[in-house]
């Protein structure tokens, strides 16, 4: 059964199936879309927090940590209800079952993740680089830019933690996205369909897909961070 | 120092440039997509239907006929009837294609919904593994249901998501005044085809429509052991949501939509309509 899986998987990226490589463009347009804007988000604020000491701080910590575990499926019903016609915004601007609506899902569960790794990044090493930097003379802000250099793997280790937790994960985007063929279905919901469909063989290349997909980005990542 | 600096930002430069070339190229993809919506306006349609006309294949026969002949799109989501009807409900679909009478009736009653039309029908059947150790091959539903209940020798897999199969399957107890539960009763809350693996997987019994069998018939060893029942008839009905509840919902294209399920072309393309020989659906 896997065997065959891996030979129709490969198959199925070599026949160019063009649905296919959608279902992939729009799993990577989705995850990355968040991942992008949780960073722009979670690095500064983690960033931050980190770095400054505030009343409630650790109050602060905790609940980042807790939602990093934040269940999908929750986050997904959240936003579902959010966006829904009967809920606050949809005067506004009408998202529900729309590729948007998966970002938003997906930033929700990306940011904490980033914003924890960043944390966890800079209460590390931070005092030690800026007290480093000021000693050499370095301003404020060029020392911030040094600490970033600096601490360059653990960001980049925040940004592929989410990514990979985004790209795989199913609950969230099947709710708000509703799984619509050639709009908001992706690799993780078309596997769901597939495998409802007992067309296991299938739904296993498309996982094998998945996973191929995530190996490269990573490595991609991993390459760039260890070749400096 | 410098020299790595400068590699090092080359370097990040250049994976940016590949994410936003990705991204970008993506965005395009979706925007081009876009873009009918924005020219001809309110020319999309949510549908919301049950798991069984998608996964049958019947919705993608159909679909495309009335997307040619109205100029309509059409979104699908597939969900239990309990779910399409609530997401109708919430005014964030347009029309549900579902069969669950009486939820149906609660629905338009509750002004949810508006001309309802009876569109087609299928039958349930129940299935179980060939050697049928319970020996309700032949019986009456509501027999064959009494009998696993009394002797919970066998296993009944439900579906338990209040989809109309599952809403039927209750009635179906209620019927014969038994509350299925114990260790024989299995209540897994999925969709058609999950239920049919796991009662696959598991060797029991359970009830299911008759297209979802057909068409993942080639992998299973389940057979069918009741069936013919005019218990188990199984009527689909299309339902506009209600525009006075939600104004922004697509009427029109609603209303377009149900004027096709219930033409006459139509319900020739339905009773045409075959998966691994058997005809699953017969219009009303």
């Amino acid at each position: 059964m896997l065997l065959e899986a891996f030979r129709s998987s490969l198959n199925l990226i070599i026949s160019g199936d063009v649905e296919l490589y959608r279902i992939i463009g729009r799993s990577l347009y989705v995850s990355l879309t968040a991942v992008l804007i949780a960073g722009a988000l979670g690095i500064p604020c983690g960033m931050g927090i980190g770095l400054k000491d505030f009343p409630g701080r650790s109050l602060v910590l905790k609940l980042v940590y807790v939602c990093m575990g934040l269940p999908p499926v929750f986050v997904g019903l959240l936003v579902f209800l959010f966006l829904s016609r009967s809920g606050p915004i949809a005067p506004v601007i009408y998202l529900l079952f729309t590729p948007t609506a998966m970002i938003i899902a997906q930033v929700i569960l990306a940011c904490p993740i980033v914003m924890g790794v960043t944390i966890s990044a800079v209460e590390d090493r931070a005092q030690i680089v800026l007290r480093t930097a000021a000693g050499l003379g370095a301003s404020r802000l060029q020392a911030l830019w040094t600490l970033v250099e600096e601490l360059k793997i653990g960001l980049v280790t925040a940004l592929i933690t989410a990514f990979g937790r985004v790209i795989a994960e199913v609950g969230a985007v099947m709710l708000v996205g509703g799984d619509i063929e050639g709009y908001t279905r992706v690799l993780t919901t078309a596997i769901v369909l597939e495998t409802r469909k007992g067309n296991f063989s299938l739904a296993l290349a498309l996982g094998l897909v998945l996973l191929l997909l995530s190996f490269l980005i990573n490595s991609l990542l991993y390459s760039w961070q260890y070749r400096r | 120092m410098k020299r790595r600096n400068f590699k090092s930002l080359k370097n990040i430069a250049s994976i940016f440039l590949v994410l936003l070339l990705v991204v970008g190229l993506v965005g395009c993809g979706a925007q081009t997509e876009k873009e009918p919506e924005k020219v001809v306006e309110n020319k999309e349609i949510v549908l919301s239907t049950t798991t069984s006309t998608k996964d049958s294949g019947l919705l993608d026969k159909l679909l495309p006929v009335f997307e040619e002949k109205t100029g309509y799109e059409v979104k699908v989501i597939s969900q239990g009837t309990g779910q399409a009807l609530k997401t109708g409900e919430l005014g964030d679909c347009d029309v549900v294609l579902v069969h669950s009478r009486p939820a149906e009736d609660q629905f338009v009653a509750d002004g949810f919904g508006v001309n309802r039309k009876d569109v087609m029908h299928n039958d349930y059947v129940v299935v179980g593994p060939a050697a049928d150790p319970l020996e309700i091959k032949g019986l009456k539903v509501l027999d064959a249901f009494k009998k696993m209940a009394e002797t919970q020798k066998g296993e009944f897999i439900s579906r338990g998501d209040e989809s109309g199969t599952h809403k039927k399957e209750m009635a179906l107890w209620k019927e014969v005044n038994i509350k299925p539960e114990g260790k024989w009763y299995l209540s897994i809350g999925k969709g058609m085809g999950d239920t049919l693996l796991m009662t696959n997987e598991k060797e029991a019994y359970t009830m299911t429509d008759r297209g979802t069998y057909a068409s993942m018939m080639d992998k299973l060893n389940l057979e069918v052991l009741v069936e013919g029942d005019p218990q188990l008839l199984n009527p689909y009905g299309v339902i506009a949501v209600n525009p006075e509840k939600h104004a922004e919902v697509n009427y029109d294209g609603a209303m377009a939509f149900i004027e096709f399920m219930t033409s006459q072309e139509t319900k020739a393309m339905i009773n045409d309509y075959k998966v691994n020989g058997q005809q699953l659906f017969f219009a009303d």
